[in-house]
Formats: structure tokens, sequence, C-alpha cells
């Protein structure tokens, strides 16, 4: 049993939780819950930032275009995006399919949550900056270029499903190293694990901390593995993060706000 | 009216400006020098445009954007009024933008251009410096050229958007080292603010406190460590910042 802080429904502050993955369990202050029974608010306040074409399957697929035009040349530097505030939802929260499209793209990514203000860390020490890890379901509108920021395609409302909760860095012996399986209406659509990272969870954390700092609370989302499912209205996700737990949001017209 | 969020002797004020300076709320007058200028408003979702002037487009050889080029901040990048920027050694071209930055007052979802100055609850100066050596094409202008820490100043004042006639109307001028070396006008803005508002809050809701920096005329050149550089909008005052390296 490992400790995760978690934001249940209604209440204003995070609290420890003791989450049992095998049996789908929480407990709180020696209370069993149940996950399904409960309300559960994304467990993370800080700015989510993405990162782009972190897994070798991407880069595998994407190798002959990556020479010529636009691109012209591989990428050097971490790719980022932001996923905003209007993005975030928790646990169990609808995701509203926009007006304008008929299929989004699940994006099933590990979660890297900032302990402790981050610049310029060496890669070595990287992992001792990191308070937990979470999971997010990075939704986007199917785009092929990415030679433009996808605004449009990634900040939509409801678009950053994260949660149930932040596991704490001791359950996780290693970042890189953890089974990711999508379900789509239960049906399995997409395995993969960050071990296929291009940049592992410390580099990444490291080459970005180079010119940017890392505020406490923020998310480092460190990729989305390649073939991302598409959902389509109606549709259940299910994101699996081995020993982090699993993340279900349903795609829905209704939950359309905008 | 124009506010301020200053830093002076161990606590945050907010402030407005005076005829001898600032005026912090608790009646107190203090000048410029003697505080700590913070970004005016404490940033929550960033928009900011590329090639939106017609004539920095065309000095950067793009031809001008069917739609918006829009792209997101962190709040790291922000530095207020009187702040230093940090150069990289191996930088050769970083260069400023005198940017109009419009602040979102109330919760904006589909609204028209017609109706968008009601969501909008005033205006500042933002310095939305560009270090061309790190551009990539990969969501160009990527957060290692735009979202470097320290490498936005914003300020100095919040003004409330009644003072603003025409937002649209407004001279933009930066000076480096007292020399003028851009100057532009709001009014050859390809996307007008209205626009943009009706644009992006057709898909994503604003919120109070986002903050949209609307792109930079012509007249961009690199600067150098030591540097001051000062980006002035007709109206909202004049936000100074110096260039520094890694040792001052």
């Amino acid at each position: 049993m490992y400790k995760a802080k978690a934001k249940l429904g209604g209440k204003q502050k995070a609290e420890e939780v003791e989450v049992r993955i095998e049996d789908k369990g929480v407990e709180i202050n020696d209370e069993e819950l149940l996950v399904a029974n409960h309300n559960w608010d994304a467990p993370v306040t800080g700015t989510i930032y993405g990162a782009l074409l972190n897994y070798q399957g991407t880069m595998e697929a994407m190798k002959d275009e990556l020479t010529k035009d636009p691109y012209k040349a591989p990428p050097k530097a971490p790719i980022l995006y932001i996923k905003p505030q209007n993005t975030v939802i928790g646990h169990q929260m609808t995701i509203p399919l926009p007006d304008d499209v008929e299929e989004l793209e699940a994006g099933a990514c590990l979660g890297v949550v900032i302990g402790q203000k981050a610049a310029r860390v060496k890669q070595a020490e990287a992992l001792q900056y990191i308070a937990g890890y979470t999971i997010v379901n990075d939704i986007s509108v199917p785009h092929e270029s990415v030679f433009r920021p996808a605004v449009k395609h990634k900040a939509r409302d409801g678009f950053c499903p994260a949660g149930p909760w932040v596991m704490e860095r001791d359950a996780v012996p290693n970042p890189d190293q953890l089974g990711i399986e999508v379900r789509v209406n239960g049906k399995v659509q997409q395995r993969n694990n960050t071990k296929n990272l291009v940049r592992s969870v410390s580099k990444l954390l490291a080459d970005v901390t180079e010119f940017m700092t890392l505020d406490e609370g923020d998310v480092l989302l460190v990729g989305i593995p390649e073939n991302p499912p598409r959902v389509k209205a109606g549709d259940h996700i299910r994101i699996e993060i081995e020993r982090v737990g699993a993340l279900e949001n349903v795609v829905s017209k209704r939950g359309n706000q905008v | 009216m124009k506010k301020a969020r200053v830093a002076f002797e161990g606590d945050i004020h907010h402030a407005t400006e005076s005829s001898s300076g600032l005026q912090l709320e608790n009646g107190k007058a203090v000048n410029e020098e003697e505080v700590v200028w913070l970004p005016p408003v404490e940033p929550k979702t960033s928009f900011a445009l590329g090639l939106n002037y017609m004539d920095h487009a065309s000095e950067l050889s793009f031809k001008a954007p069917e739609e918006p080029l829009v792209f997101l901040k962190g709040p790291n990048t922000f530095v207020g009024h009187r702040a230093k920027t940090y150069r990289p050694a191996d930088v050769t071209n970083m260069h400023y933008e005198c940017e109009l930055a419009v602040i979102i007052g109330r919760q904006a979802k589909n609204i028209k251009r017609d109706e968008a100055y009601e969501y909008i609850s005033g205006y500042t100066i933002a310095n939305d410096y560009a270090l061309r050596d790190y551009l990539e094409n990969y969501y160009r202008p990527n957060l290692k050229v735009k979202n470097r820490d320290h490498c936005t100043p914003i300020g100095p004042w919040f003004v409330d958007a009644a003072d603003i006639n025409d937002p649209m109307n407004l001279s933009l001028r930066t000076y480096v080292n007292g020399e003028i070396v851009q100057e532009g006008s709001t009014k050859d803005m390809i996307f007008t603010v209205p626009v943009l508002v009706e644009y992006l809050s057709s898909f994503m809701t604003l919120n109070p406190g986002d903050l949209i920096l609307t792109g930079t005329p012509k007249g961009t050149v690199d600067t150098k460590v030591g540097d001051e550089v000062i980006t002035e909008i007709e109206g909202l005052g004049r936000l100074v910042n110096t260039i520094t390296d890694e040792d001052s």
C-alpha cells in the first residue's frame, strides 16, 4: 500500500490517501472507499507542460519526414507545449467533444509532478525533484503537422483529464520502466512502456530545466506513445499506468461547453 | 487608472500612479526606484501571437498567416518592470518584441468580435524576447525560444480598459540605450484585439487574468549584454529591461 495525494470532490485541499491498486481501493482515515463511487477533482494545480515526439516509435514513424520540409532537420531540444487551466478535469469527468470534430485522440501520458522548484537540474539528481506521478489523458484534435503550435488542437476545454491521484515518488522505483495500457470501451487499443521514451524522465527534466524553471506543483507529461487510439462520442477511455493507477473518462457531446 | 504590483519593505503591495511616483494602498508615497516591480497581473493562461503585423511577417520572410499563429507561455517567463533578462553566451540573435498585452476580465466563451471589449479589463506592455538561435521547426516558435525564465518582461502598469480610447490605434516604440529602434502602430495588426478574443473564445474558455500578447511590428534587431531596452506604448507607459549575462 502506498500513499498518494488526492482531491476528493468538494474538498478545498488535497488529502493523503492510501492506495491499493490491485483491488482499486483507497483508504482515507482508515475508511475504505471504492474509487468508482467518489468524485475526484484533478489532483494538480500547477502549469502542465507536455513533451512532443518523445517515444521512439513516434520518431521511427516520422523518420522520413524529419529531414524534409517544413521540418528540415530532426529536433534537437525537447519540443514542449502547454495544457492550460481550462483543459484540466478530474477522473471520471466528461471529456467534451467539440461540435466541429468527430473524433479525438487519447494521449496516454505519465505525468511527472514536481516537488520543489527545479532549475538547471543535473540528470543524476533529477528524480529528487519529483513529488510523485499521475496519469494524464492528453486529448488532441487529430493533427498531422507539428510545424506550428497546436493550441486549437490541444487546448480546448476539458482536454486534459488528470488523476485520480498523485502517487508518491517512492511507489515508483523506476519511472522509465512503467507499462501503459489504454482501453476503449473495455477493449485494449494501445500498449506501451516508458522504457521506450526518447528522453528518459531524468534526461527530460534536465534538458527542460536547462532553459526554464519548473515550479513546485507543475506537471511534465513525458510524451504520448505512438498510435494513440481515436475516440468518439460515448466512448469510455481507461488509461492504466503500472504502479500509478488508472484514469477513466467518457467522451460526450453533452459535455461540450464551448 | 494605472495600477502596479510592487514589493516594498518585505511585503507585496498594490500601488497606483501618483504625481511623485507611486502610492501604496496604505497611502504611503514611494518612488519608482525604491520598489521591486512585479508583473502587474499574476498571469494565468498566456497567449502570444506570432507574425501578427504585416511588416514584421515580411521582415522575417513569412507571408501573413490565414489563421492567428498562437502559442502559449508559462508563468516562469514573466518578470516585472526594471528587471534583468539573461542572455546565454552562445546566442547570436536575441531580439526584443514590443507588444500590446490584453488582460481578460471576465470569463469568455464564444464571444463575437463586437462584444469583445466587454471582456477586457485592461492593458499593459510586454517585451516578448525571442532567442532565434534556438528556433526549430516543431511547434514553432517553441518554448526554448519563447518561454525561457524572465524572458518576457511585462508592465509597469495594469491600465484600466476604460482609460484607453482605441486600443487599435496606439503607437509602439522600442529604444535600445536611448536610441529608437522599433516603431509601429497597433492599427497595423493583422488580427485585431476583438478578432483574437473571438477566435480564441470560439474553441476554448478564456478566464479572468488570462493574457493575450498581440504580436510585434517590424524593427526587431539583436541586443547585447548591458543593453537597456525600453518598450513603450502610447497611454500605457514605458517598460524598462536590461540584458545581462550569467556573471553579472
